[in-house]
């Protein structure tokens, strides 16, 4: 792309970031502000993809966008009929000169302390220990190799989360608000095996190129939630010590198995052996997005699924 | 690159003015997203900027994407029982009230 194009893009994008962002956080009405999110979300895809990080993109496509926003609209749903949220920008100047003030005091240090960063990352470390790492794709290798800890981390909190959910409550009626358009079962119905197909692709990808679990596993629940909307049942029960309680727990349990038997045969914690590597990866991607699909769409249903769906309200 | 850390600075502020002075939880919350959107823009911004590309931050940023999605859920199943009133019975049955 020419230069001034290419400016004049990234202008614009942040032109439109900035004024979704004003709209989801300020605008009167909440349908609004959460329709102005959503789309945020997708315009930060491009803002990523110009920055050069392709696998961000596609986890905040599928993440950001997708699931957080079925996530916004399903609570909306539920709230409509609670009294209507006042307007958010009750405009009282010294509030407002007080707040702005503590954030760009915020700001301000946070900036001088992204400033002593030491400055040429870690890029060429990533990049030297790469031959050694099992995958091709360097974001991979640091996720599940380098900082794997990280990843066993972040997993954990997912479930944590979805525990913290179920212990609220049981899936509150109905199901699904309401069936928002008469096309919408249909179109679910015919795009599940294009959302498993995405699914496969993703994961088989993430190994030589931007994608991955997360990706995977992002698409495959946002994918669930789809079919949900369009007025299937799940599958997910929450009965205790049923199958599905270790379905969710499988990408946590699959990591700690793995960091611990390399410390077994002699290796430190989550220190692969050299010739393995690229195994042990693979099953910890595929374990990882199952779990990650299936907790998204845990956390989807908003309280912890009946032992049976029988006889439960749909919509 | 410049033009993206100025673009991270003003959704943190847009951002925090609206965690802090914006009524309504499902509001915040919105908030709160745009937040960690510009604290991951800037993080990515400041990778791109180092020479070879460093990929650390992109898995960190990938990272903290499923956190965001997971404290946002949180506290939508949080939000959604206070607007219910809190009680067993009347979750997911819109009563009136508070």
């Amino acid at each position: 792309m020419a230069p001034l194009a290419s400016h004049a893009y990234d202008l614009l994008l942040a032109g439109a970031l900035l004024w979704l962002a004003w709209q989801a956080t300020h605008a009167a009405d909440l349908f609004r502000s959460v329709i102005s999110f959503i789309v945020f979300g997708l315009l930060m895809a491009l803002a990523w993809i110009r920055l050069d990080a392709p696998d961000i993109a596609l986890a905040e496509a599928a993440i950001g966008a997708g699931v957080t926003g079925a996530l916004l609209l399903s609570a909306l749903g539920r709230l409509t009929s609670a009294p209507a949220e006042k307007p958010a920008a009750t405009r009282r100047w010294p509030g407002t000169i007080a707040v702005l003030a503590l954030a760009a005091t915020v700001l301000a240090l946070l900036g001088a302390a992204a400033w002593q960063l030491p400055a040429p990352g870690l890029g060429d470390a990533v990049a030297g220990h790469m031959p050694r790492a099992g995958v091709d794709n360097p974001v991979t290798g640091v996720l599940l190799n380098f900082r794997a800890f990280d990843t066993l981390l972040e997993i954990g909190v997912l479930l944590l989360a979805v525990v913290a959910i179920w212990s609220l409550g049981p899936t509150p009626e109905p199901l699904v608000p309401a069936i928002p358009s008469p096309a919408l079962p249909a179109l679910g119905r015919m795009l599940w095996p294009m959302f498993v197909l995405a699914t496969f692709y993703l994961l088989w990808r993430g190994t030589h190129a931007p994608g991955g679990a997360f990706q995977a596993g992002a698409v495959l629940g946002a994918g669930g939630i789809l079919v949900i909307l369009a007025g299937a049942r799940p599958w997910l029960t929450g009965e205790d010590n049923g199958p599905w309680r270790w379905l969710l727990s499988l990408g946590v349990v699959t990591m700690l198995l793995a960091a611990l038997s390399t410390t077994l045969i002699g290796q430190r914690f989550f220190e692969y052996p050299e010739s393995a590597a690229a195994g042990v990866i693979l099953v910890l991607e595929i374990t990882a997005a199952i779990s990650i699909a299936m907790l998204l769409f845990a956390a989807y249903l908003n309280g912890q699924p009946p032992a049976r769906w029988r006889g439960y309200p749909h919509s | 690159m410049m033009l993206y850390l100025l673009l991270a600075s003003g959704l943190f502020l847009i951002g925090c003015h609206g965690l802090f002075a914006s009524e309504g939880m499902l509001r915040k919350l919105l908030a709160l997203n745009v937040l960690s959107s510009a604290v991951f823009l800037a993080f990515v911004t400041i990778a791109r900027m180092s020479d070879p590309l460093d990929p650390v931050p992109h898995a960190i940023v990938l990272t903290g994407l499923v956190v965001t999605v997971s404290t946002t859920a949180v506290a939508l199943a949080i939000v959604i029982r206070l607007a219910a009133g809190g009680s067993d019975l009347s979750r997911g049955r819109r009563e009136e009230d508070e």
